[in-house]
This record gives structure tokens, sequence and C-alpha cells, in this order.
């Protein structure tokens, strides 16, 4: 066969080796050679813009809608159909873009496809093709919500209609009727959008799961691998199996809004309550998606920066799995009131509590981590701090839910709103900061002010807390969500959330100056800054195009004392033989 | 007084059989939550001060993993949840069976308001129902799906179109408690709130005898009927009596007044035109508004219409005559007959 | 599979060293992408990717027979019904098609194994008249339920949705000629509220006095159960029995639907066309990939060291013929 074929569908070209001290920034130039890359660190760092734009977006709804609710009043337009109406696309866009453009691709898209690879020791994921796909369905994805937000605006500001553009009411959850009869044309193209993304998670997950089988490094056996990876490999099932579903139910939608098959909707013979069936199928194992990252980054950080090796691996890796399984067969528990039979709703709430021992396992794992540790409080290891206090309560939280009677009662009120912010927000968006805190030095090879970013975060929790612990009263008394106006009584609690709010936006733009300045004038970063023992951390920081000029060798990633502080250079250095004789303690595994 | 504590503080008043079950099953799980949240925080607090890096200082050696201490703490949180589980489910049950011979309330919500239907057939926007005895709310929609959320009975239930979803209270408390729809359903949603009224038996029989049969009414006339149908119903959601234009045309003025429709034609709103607007309601739509009003035909009787329609002359200055005077104007006799007002057959 | 692999290998070690140090790129079999060690990790890889890939499809169509099972259990009757509009032989004559085409494309996989490269583009070209077969007969059949008014949504005569001519043969005149999904909303909303309006005692307690004639709880129109044949009649007076109540169950009419039942014909047709729709859907990117495979088994590309490609697109189409497979009983073939 002639050499001059191109090579393998799924693989990368072969190039031509690098000149020394040339990283993956550098490697190429031009905006086409980012755009049209197929090297996984470059596609993280696209991922990163596009989906940081997004978080950006949805949080500007957040203030524009809790600015609203400063006042009972119509605060955006002195004609209440048309505040409440806008109030509606708000918090709908708000949902939807912190939903399906930010959380879910936050961490696996940006510091999975970062990381993950260099973890293993390896040059790129299994299907560098299919991972730049990816990034374009979300870019596609994108653009739809872009229009129907365009649309949204032109129509509040100008009046102007743009073709099925009219922004989105029906709520993130599309519920029928509502969304296949009444709600604004904007559904239309923001399903399509949802469904096109729904691709971009799917090749995510399907490349991570051949990469973690196929990939693994001589040495590095499944219970060798770093937590991060048992996590990512846990969220990639849970991406593969639930979110073909979401895309189904999508096209059904689409079908029932344009053409009427009466299978979601009553007017046409449909069940509403069938729609919701399919909706939370994918949308509740969807939470465990943002999630689980988080936690496999929560178990870098936390054994990293206490300088400690993980407690309890085995277990920690193990209830990322159950997790995933179980996540499953609950998603009911959103349906408690919606008229499924009651021998359903017991059921789906006997199994809802079972999702919360295996997490329950892993805090404590991490508490235990930091006992007789080293802990630095780097802005990495104090938002995961925050994260191990703020998920424990949130999580919590998800207990009166999953206990009928209670859940019966605050159901569609504030109290669902607080607890989804405090797993959301309080625990993925702060072990996503804390996984960008962490490996900022590797992505860009230089050092964060440690003092502003503590600053942010800490402005952060607070303002968060102030924000959203007043909304589980609010709930408790009995305000329901998804309003635009609300009895006198609520007021002041609003208005201590809305100024919370605030604060949180502070906050987090702090944190923003504050990685933006150390991304143009930072430090430069050493290799290994934080002594880990994790593969990507032996390579130098920014790492080369193909990842590592000599090839690593995988030890216990959590052998912290395989690093040593060496005062005069400044710098952890590795302790060659004891990581041999590491590695060589464990039978060489390999694929088959 | 822990509980009138948490009453004051984060949860409404106890108006239900069983409110105070629900509020038991809170406060445990609270407990719970505020145990290991402490637990937690305490614990890594400790540890990050008492390890906290410092120059020359090493992390110490520990054991990686401790089967014996990570079995308990997948035991005994397995166990708590169980437990948690087993009073939810219980009281999950108290909610679901309904004892026998309730009394039954229809309930048909919509866009943005509900319809409580009594046995008798009388027809109210609010819930009026009698302390001490077990109601059967049987509920469904017309259009989208709703909920009927009643914080202070610690009960909720979707209205969901196209089937019949049901639940039931007995109310241990008199007065009136806010009712809320749950259910995200469009642009009012946020409006869509009523009360639910809890008499004492007696009077609440009182309370429908009169409810049903305006006419019994003191100082009634057609017009102030019509009035109380129309709130009732709700048209006033849509409707607005001040002129500016709404889901639907404005009542102001509206009694005499060219409408053009949706096709060109023009009419001019006379008795028929109306009434045939609220059996058919999308027979004729006026220029500029959608299509999305429900029919009363066969909901509204008869003479329920003719009291709209005299309310509504009272609403128009397009209106001309309607004196309720039967003699000459000079003379006028201070008491005009109130059977004799116009349109009131 | 580990046999190919194993023949990988040894092609490749032919070729040149497999185990050079990852970042070697002098020595380098063709087709072996940089960030893969050798052939036989790149190819497990690719397979690997495909299978979790088919199991995503599964789950996809998972969903539309999900909604199937639901709407055929609630209202076995209107499948009964509705599915006599579906020909039976077509519906068995494509089965046979993508069978057969499944056949030659798992022969193709193994010519190309063999290094046969003319054997492949037969089968190549056999599987992809498959293909096309199929298609053509799906197209017969769907301008035909086209023509007849069953068409999806709007364009079926048995949808409150319909706005296709009303006045012709058949259930159409039956039960739309005084609706339309408008008055028809009126006509539900009447009902419901006349029976509310019945007057009842005040005091006395009662059950539902204002059910909705047009919502009805599933299980109350499912068809009857065979009724117990009585005992002691000749064996051909119980043929006899047994035959007349299958009849019955297979002979429904529109008229002995329940008003509930007749308002969701039409879902059968919507399912049937989102299920089969769907699949045609893949049946043509399959056809798109078999002939991309074909083109490049033209350019000779594939032999016993690399046929990866052919591989994962015979996966591919085994799947879509899997789910036909299931498809054709379930809206074909109802009992
Ligand atoms: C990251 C996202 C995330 C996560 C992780 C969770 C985690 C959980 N959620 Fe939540 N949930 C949402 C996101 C999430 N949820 C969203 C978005 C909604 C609303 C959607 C909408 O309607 O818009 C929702 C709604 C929701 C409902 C429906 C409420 C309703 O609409 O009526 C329920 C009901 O059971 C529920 C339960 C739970 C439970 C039991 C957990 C558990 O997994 C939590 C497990 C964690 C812990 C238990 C804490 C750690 C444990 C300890 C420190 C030790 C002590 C432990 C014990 C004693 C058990 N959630
Ligand atoms: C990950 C998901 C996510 C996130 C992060 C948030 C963030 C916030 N949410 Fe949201 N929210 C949802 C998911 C999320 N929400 C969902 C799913 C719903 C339900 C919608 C529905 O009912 O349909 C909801 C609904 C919801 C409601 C209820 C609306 C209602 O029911 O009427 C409210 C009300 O207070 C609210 C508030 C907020 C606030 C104040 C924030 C703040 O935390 C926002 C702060 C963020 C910013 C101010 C942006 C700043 C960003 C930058 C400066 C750039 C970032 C760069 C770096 C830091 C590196 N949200
Ligand atoms: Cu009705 Cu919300
Ligand atoms: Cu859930």
């Amino acid at each position: 066969m002639s050499a001059i074929n191109p090579p393998v569908s799924l693989g990368a070209p072969v190039h031509e080796p690098q000149a020394p001290g040339d990283n993956y920034l550098t490697h190429s130039r031009g905006i086409l050679s980012w755009l049209f890359t197929l090297d996984h660190k470059r596609i993280g760092i696209m991922y990163m813009v596009g989906v940081l734009t997004a978080f950006f977006i949805g949080g500007v709804f957040a203030m524009l809608l809790r600015t609203e609710l400063l006042t009972p009043g119509p605060t955006f337009n002195s004609d209440k159909t048309q505040a409440w109406n806008f109030y509606n696309h708000v918090f709908t866009l708000h949902g939807a873009v912190m939903v399906f453009l930010f959380i879910i691709p936050a961490i696996p898209a940006i510091l999975g496809n970062f990381i993950l690879p260099m973890q293993l020791g390896a040059k790129d994921v299994a299907f560098p093709r299919l991972n730049l796909g990816s990034l374009w369905c979300w870019i596609g994805g994108a653009i739809f919500f872009g229009y129907v937000l365009l649309g949204g605006i032109l129509n509040a500001s100008l009046g102007w209609h743009l073709p099925g553009g009219y922004g989105l009411d029906t709520g993130w959850t599309f519920y029928t009727p509502y969304s296949s009869q009444q709600a604004s044309d904007g559904t239309i193209a923001a399903l399509l959008g949802v469904f096109i993304l729904g691709f971009s998670s799917i090749l995510t997950g399907v490349n991570f799961i051949a990469s973690i089988h196929m990939l693994r490094p001589k040495g590095m056996t499944w219970f060798r691998m770093p937590l991060f990876l048992w996590a990512l490999y846990a969220t990639s099932v849970i991406q593969i199996l639930a979110t073909p579903v979401l895309a189904i139910t999508g096209l059904l939608l689409l079908a029932e809004r344009l053409l009427h098959i009466g299978i979601f909707d009553s007017k046409f013979g449909g069940d509403p309550v069938l729609f919701q069936h399919f909706f939370w199928f994918y949308s509740h194992p969807a939470v465990y998606i943002m999630i689980l990252p988080a936690m496999g980054v929560i178990s870098e950080v936390i054994s990293t920066h206490s300088r400690k090796h993980v407690f309890g691996y085995n277990f920690i890796a193990y209830s990322s799995i159950a997790i995933a399984l179980l996540s499953f067969l609950v998603w009911g528990h959103h349906m408690f009131v919606s008229g499924q039979s009651p021998i359903s709703n017991v059921i789906f709430s006997l199994l809802t509590f079972s999702v919360a021992v295996p997490s329950a396992i892993k805090v404590f794992n991490w508490v235990s981590t930091m006992y007789k540790g080293d802990i630095r409080f780097t802005p990495a290891m104090v938002a995961a701090m925050c994260f191990l206090v703020l998920f424990t309560f949130g999580g919590l939280t998800g207990l009166f839910l999953g206990s009928i009677a209670n859940d019966i009662h605050v159901t569609g009120t504030y109290f669902i709103v607080a607890h989804f912010h405090y797993v959301m927000v309080g625990s993925v968006l702060f072990a996503f900061l804390a996984g960008l805190y962490h490996w900022w030095p590797k992505m860009f090879g230089r050092m964060v002010n440690v003092a502003w970013g503590n600053v942010g975060m800490i402005l952060l929790l607070i303002g968060f807390n102030v924000t959203f612990f007043p909304q589980f009263i609010m709930g408790a008394k009995g305000m329901p969500r998804r309003y635009a106006t609300y009895p006198v009584e609520f007021t002041g609690f609003h208005q201590v959330s809305t100024y919370g709010a605030y604060l949180m936006a502070i906050g987090l733009f702090t944190i923003a100056f504050n990685l933006l300045h150390a991304l143009l004038k930072g430090v430069k970063a050493p290799a290994n800054p934080w002594g880990s023992n994790t593969l990507e951390w032996h390579s130098p920081s920014p790492p080369p195009h193909d990842n590592f000029p000599v090839e690593p060798v995988a030890g216990d990633p959590y052998d912290m004392k395989a690093w040593t502080w060496d005062e005069p250079t400044k710098q952890w250095v590795l302790d060659e033989e004891r990581a041999k004789t590491v590695a060589g303690t464990e039978p060489t595994k390999h694929h088959h | 007084m822990l509980n009138f504590l948490a009453q004051q503080l984060y949860l409404p008043p106890k108006a239900s059989t069983v409110a105070p079950h629900v509020d038991v099953l809170f406060n445990a799980i609270l407990a719970v939550t505020a145990f290991f949240c402490l637990l937690i925080f305490v614990g890594m607090l400790v540890f990050a001060v008492k390890y906290r890096h410092r120059p020359g200082r090493e992390g110490g050696e520990s054991p990686g993993h401790s089967t014996a201490l990570e079995l308990t703490w997948t035991i005994i949180p397995t166990i708590i949840v169980l437990v948690i589980f087993y009073y939810g489910f219980r009281g999950f049950l108290d909610e679901t069976v309904v004892p026998p011979n309730a009394y039954e309330i229809g309930v048909q919500s919509r866009m943005w308001n509900w319809s409580f239907v009594y046995p008798n057939g009388h027809v109210d926007p609010q819930l009026h129902i009698p302390v001490d005895r077990p109601i059967r709310l049987v509920v469904t929609s017309e259009d989208v799906i709703h909920s009927v959320y009643i914080p202070a009975f610690r009960l909720q239930k979707s209205t969901v179109p196209g089937r019949y979803n049901r639940f039931w209270v007995e109310a241990k408390e008199k007065g009136e408690f806010p009712v809320y729809c749950a259910q995200y359903c469009g642009t009012n949603h946020a409006e869509m709130v009523t009360k639910c009224v809890v008499h004492d038996q007696a009077d609440f029989v009182r309370w429908l005898e009169v409810a049903s049969n305006p006419e019994r009414q003191p100082g009634f006339t057609p017009a102030k009927g019509g009035e109380q149908v129309m709130s009732a119903r709700g048209c006033f959601q849509c409707h607005t009596l001040n002129g500016a234009a709404s889901t639907g045309p404005t009542f102001k003025d509206l009694f005499g007044r060219q409408e053009v429709m949706s096709d060109g034609s023009t009419i001019v709103a006379e008795e028929n035109y109306i009434r045939e607007s609220i059996y058919y309601p999308q027979k004729k739509i006026v220029k500029g508004f959608g299509p999305v009003m429900p029919s009363f035909l066969g909901s509204l009787k008869d003479r329920e219409v003719d009291w709209i329609i005299a309310f509504l002359k009272t609403q128009s200055a397009n209106f001309k005559g309607g004196d309720a005077n039967p003699t000459a104007p000079a003379a006028a006799p201070a008491n005009a007959a109130p059977a004799a007002a116009p349109a009131a057959k | 599979m580990s046999e190919l692999v194993s023949r990988q290998q040894a092609a490749v070690a032919a070729q040149g060293d497999t185990n050079s140090p990852l970042r070697d790129h002098h020595v380098h079999p063709p087709h072996l992408a940089h960030h893969f060690e050798s052939p036989a990790q790149q190819y497990d890889s690719a397979k690997i990717g495909m299978w979790v890939f088919l199991a995503t499809e599964l789950l996809m169509f998972g969903g539309l027979f999900c909604a199937y099972s639901v709407y055929r259990h609630n209202h076995p009757e209107v499948f009964e019904y509705a599915h006599h509009y579906l020909d039976k032989f077509w519906g068995a004559f494509n089965t046979v098609v993508l069978i057969t085409s499944s056949l030659t494309m798992a022969w193709g996989v193994r010519m190309a194994q063999m290094g046969a490269k003319r054997g492949l583009i037969v089968c190549l070209v056999l599987t992809l008249l498959g293909g096309v077969g199929f298609m053509i007969v799906k197209s017969i059949e769907y301008s035909h339920k086209y023509h007849e008014h069953v068409w999806i949504g709007a364009g079926n005569k048995y949808s409150k949705a319909y706005n296709g001519p009303r006045n012709e043969e058949g259930p159409l005149s039956a039960q739309h000629s005084e609706t339309n999904a408008l008055t028809d909303k009126e006509r539900e909303h009447t009902a419901t509220l006349n029976q509310m309006a019945k007057p009842v005692a005040t005091t006395e307690p009662v059950g539902q006095p204002w059910r909705d004639p047009n919502m009805g709880t599933p299980d109350e129109a499912k068809i009857k159960p065979m009724q117990v044949i009585p005992a002691g009649l000749s064996e051909a007076a119980r043929q006899q029995q047994i035959k007349a109540v299958d009849e019955h169950k297979h002979s429904i009419k529109y008229e002995d639907l329940p008003q509930i039942e007749k308002d969701r014909v039409a879902t059968f047709f919507n399912i049937y066309f989102m299920m089969t729709g769907l699949h045609g859907i893949h049946v043509l990117v399959g056809m798109g990939l078999i002939t991309w495979v074909l083109i490049r088994a033209t350019k000779n590309e594939f032999g016993p060291t690399y046929f990866t490609p052919v591989d994962l697109v015979g996966l591919y189409w085994h799947l879509v013929d899997l789910i036909w497979i299931f498809l054709f009983p379930l809206l074909y073939l109802i009992h």
C-alpha cells in the first residue's frame, strides 16, 4: 500500500517534530490553526472561551431577573403584561443557557479535554477529529441560542420579529402543552440548539470512554487512574446513555409543535406527563453529569493542596460509578405532584435516597484527606473547601425533596431554586473555579495572585449564601418559583437575595480579572507548581504540542512524597527512583 | 415552643390535618442537615487550622484508607435516609388515601384562574370549604398544566389537561389562606393566585346557598349580578374596565362600539354579538387579538349572560338609552324600580 | 477480533518496529495516527468508540420504542384498527432486503480483511443496492399514506389538527363533518361544564358528577379479553368459537372505537412516521457511508493491515438493520 494514503479517518495526521521551547500555544499561528486544530489542549481552550462567555450571558440574565424581583411591581416595563413576559423570557434563557451551554460542558469539555489525555500520559484523546466535531456542535448549538436571544432582544426593544426568533419562555423544562402551543416561537430554534448541543456532549463522552480504555500508559491500571479520570469516565457513561434520550425528546417535541403529532400534547390525544418522564429521564442524570466531574476535580485539588494521599481511593472511585448507575433510576422525583401513580412516587422516592449515600461517602473521604495534611490555602483549595460545605448543605436539602410528603409542600417553590443553586453554583461552579485555579499554571504557564484569588472566592462565598439562603426560607413559607411578581410579605427576602446576587457578580468579576491578570502578567510557572504526582505535571507548563518531551512513568498518582521541595531552586523535584519503584510494584497493564 | 419558632421563622400556618406531620418531618430532616453540615464544617476548619502549611513543616504520614471508618459512614447515612424515606412515605399515604364520603369539589384551571365547581353546580373563583370535613378535590385543566398549591395545607397538585388528578384535605383552622398556581403557565403565572376560605360548617352551607343564587342577595341588580359572574369567571383577567387593551378587548365603552374583526368586517357590539362572543368566542375575533378565549357554552346560564350584558351596558358611553326610569324624565321618582332595569328579562 | 488484531500486528511487525518510542516519527506504519502506539491499539479504540456510539443510537430509538409501548398499552384497539393501513407485504419485502444487505455487508468486511479488492467492491455495491431498494419501497408506502390522508400530523384525517378535504368516504365524514380542532374544543368544554352544572343536594357527597366523555381513564376502552369458551363443545364448535372471537378482535371498525380512542387513531400514524422516518434517515446516512467506503475501496486503500472503516460502517449498517427487524413486527404485524 502506498504511504501517500491519508491516515485513518479517526486519527490525527502525523506531524513534524517540534523545535525545543515550543509549546502548544506557540506551536502554530493564525486563527485557523486554532479553529481547525486537532490538539485537545487548544480545543479545551476554545471551549473555555465559549463556555465562559455563555456563563457571562447567563449571569447577565440572572442579574436582570434578580433586579426585576427587587420589588413586587413591574420594573423593566410599566405595562405589567410586557414586564411579566420579559421576566419569563429572562429566567428561561437564564436556566437554559446556564445548563446547556455553561455547566454541562464546563468541566468535561474544558478541563477534561485539556487534562484527560495528559493524565493518561497520552498525546491526545482517542479521536481528535470527533473532539473538534464536538466543539463545532457546541458552537452550532450556541448559534441557535444566540439567534433566539437576538430575536428576543430585537423584539423587546424595537418590536422587530425575526422568524422563529422571538425569545424563549417555556422554562428550561419545556413542559408541554405550553411549549407545544402557547410558548413563543423561539422554542423551535432553541430545541434545535439543544439537539445539536446534545451531540457535542455525546461525542465528548465517546471520546473519553475510548481514551480511558485504550490510551492508559504502561503501569496505569484502572485503580492507578487519577480520580478525575474515574469521575470523567462515570460522567461519560451518563452522557452517552442519557443524552440520546434528550435528543429524541427534542425531536418529538419539535414534531409536536410543528405537526401536532399528539404524543405529548393533550389537545391532540397526547400525554403531557409522558413528556415529563422523557425530559427527566435525561435531565436528572444530567445533574450528575454536572456534579461528577466536579467531584473529580475536588479529589485532585484537596489531595494535592493538602499534600496528602487521597483518603479511601477505592470508595471514591466506586461511588462515582454507583452514582452514575443510580442516577438513571430516580427521575420520577421531579414529578411527585404531576399525577404519576402513587406506587411510582414511592419507588422513586426510595431510589432517590440511595443516591445520597455514595455522595456522603465522598464528602467524608475528602475531609479525612485533609487530616494530617500540609495544607496550602491556594484559591483552588479555598474553593474546594467552600465546595465541601456548600455541597453538603445543598445535597442534604435534596433529602427534603426526596421525601415525598415534604416535596409535595415545597415543590415548585423557591426551596427548589435554592436547592439546585446550592448544588449547581455552590458545588459545581466552585469546583469548576477550583479546577481553573489548579490547572491555570499548566494551561498558560503563569501563576495566579493567591491573595486576590482568595478575596474573590470569599466575596463569591458570602454573596452566594446571601443570595440563596433566604430562598430556602421563602420556599418553605410557600413562595412559588417562576413568579415575576410576589405577595408583599416576601419583599424582604427577595431584596436580600438580590443584593446578594450583586455581590456574587462582584466576586466573580474579581476572580475573572485575577485569572486574566495571571494570564497576561503572571509569574512564569514551573512544570509542577503544586508538587502533584499526576502525569500532567510531569510535562512543562505550558505543555509542548504533543504533551510530553519524555514519556512519563505512571506511578501512584497520589504519592505526594514522590516530589520533594528543593529550597535553592524553589521547585518541586521528582524523586525518579521512588517514582520508578512505585510504578514497578504494579503489574504492567495495557489494553486487553 | 420550638415548633412555634419554626412557625414564625420559616413555615406557613398549619391549617390542615397533614400539616403538623409534614412539619415534624421537615424539622427532623432539618436537624439531620444541621448536624452533618456542622460536622463537616467544623471538622474541615479544625483540620485546616491544625494542619495548615508552615515553613519547614512536612505533611505527616497517615493511613490511605480505613475500611472500618468508611463502612461506618456508608452505613449510618444509609440508615438515616431509610428512616427519612419511611416517614415521607407514611405522610404520603395519609395524603393519598381519601376518607370515605368526602365532600367533592371540582377544579377547572385555565390561564390564569381556577373555577371551583361545587356539587350543586355553583362555580366560584375562590375555594370555600367547611372546617373539619374531608374535602376531595378533582382537578383538571382546560389549556396548559397549572397547579393548586395551598401552603397552609402543605398540599399541592398539578392540574393536567386531558386527565383528572385528585387530592384531599381536611382543614383544621378557620380563616383565609392563599392559593397559588405553582406550575409555570405563561405570562400571568405569577398573578394566578386566589384564596381558600375555611368556614365553619353552618356558615359554609349558608355561604353556598347565597353564592349560588345571586338574585337572593340584598340590593341585587342584573348589572351587579353580571359584574359578580364576570369576576367569578375571571373575565377581568383578560378584559379591563379602564380602556386599556389586554389579552382581550377592553369592556370600557364596548357595548354599542364599532369593532373591526380579524377578517376585516365590522360589526356593532350589541346583545347578540356579546352573547355569541361568550358561547362561541372563536366565531368572531376582534382585529389585533388572538383566538384564545375559552367558550362558556353550557357553563354560563342564559340569565347570567343577560346580567353580563346589563353590566356591560353600564360600562359603555356608547350605550344610548337604558334609562332606568319608567316615567317621563321630568319628574323622576327617587325609587325607580330596579326590576325595570334594561335587558333584565 | 483478537485473531484479526494478531494478524494486524504481524503485518505491522513486517513493516517495522511497533514498540518504537512514542515520539518516533521516522518509522511509521501507514494510517497509524501519531497518538497511537500500534495499529492494533488504534483499531481497538475505533472499535470501542463505534460500539459506544451504537449504544447511543439504541438509546435514541429507545425513546421512540417507549412512546410506542405506552400508547400500544393504553390504546390497544387503536393499534389493532390503524395497523391495517400498513401493507404487510411491503414490510416483509423490505425486511428481506435489509437482511440480505446486512449479509453482503458482513461479507464485504471479510473481503476487505482478505484484501480481495474486487470482492469487496461487489459486496459494497450489492449492499448499497439493498439500501436503495429499501428506500424506494418506503417512499412507495409513504406516498400511499399521503394520498389516503393518513399522513403525519395535520395531513392525517383522523387528527384533530387535520386540515385536508373533509367530506369524503369513511371516518372522515363520520367524525369530522361537524368538528374541527376548534369547535371540538368547545364540545369538550360544553360537555364538561354541563356535567358540572348538574344540580346536586349541597351537603350530599358525590362521585364525579362531571366526567368529560372525551377524557376517560385509558383502561376503560381496552379490548375485551377473549371470553371463556363454554365447556363440552364439539372440537369443531370450539374452534369456531375461538375463530369468532378472533374475527371480532381483528375486524375492529372505526365506529367500534369509543370517542376517546377515535381521537387517538392519528397517534398510531404519527408514531409510525416518527419511527420509520428516523430509521429511514439512518438508512440514508448508512448509504452515504457505504459510498464513501466504496470510493476508498476502488482506490485500493483497504487490506489485511487496514480495514477499520469498512468494519465500522459494517457495524453501523447491522444496527440499522437490527432496528428495522424490531420495527417491522411492532408496526406491521400487530395481533
Ligand atoms: C448538580 C446538580 C444537582 C445535584 C448534585 C443534585 C443532588 C440531589 N438532588 Fe437535586 N435538583 C437539581 C440539581 C441537582 N440535584 C436541579 C437542577 C433540580 C430542579 C430542576 C428544576 O425543577 O428546574 C433538582 C431537583 C431535585 C428534586 C425535585 C424537586 C422538585 O422539583 O419537587 C429532588 C427530589 O428528590 C432532588 C433531590 C436530590 C438529591 C436527593 C440529591 C443527592 O444526590 C444529594 C446527595 C448529597 C448529599 C446527601 C450531601 C453529602 C452528604 C453528607 C455530607 C453526609 C450526610 C448524608 C446523609 C445523612 C444521607 N433534586
Ligand atoms: C449552572 C447553572 C446556574 C447558575 C450558575 C445560576 C446562577 C444564578 N442564578 Fe440561576 N437558575 C438555574 C441555573 C443556574 N443559575 C436554573 C436551571 C434555573 C431554573 C430556570 C427555570 O425555572 O426554568 C435558575 C433559576 C434562577 C432563579 C429563579 C427564577 C424563578 O424561578 O423565578 C433565580 C432567582 O434568584 C436565579 C438566580 C441566579 C443567580 C443570582 C445566579 C448567579 O450565581 C449568577 C452569577 C453570575 C454572574 C454574575 C456572571 C459573571 C460571570 C463573569 C464575570 C465571567 C465569568 C468568568 C470567570 C469567573 C472565570 N436563578
Ligand atoms: Cu397557572 Cu401557573
Ligand atoms: Cu433530580
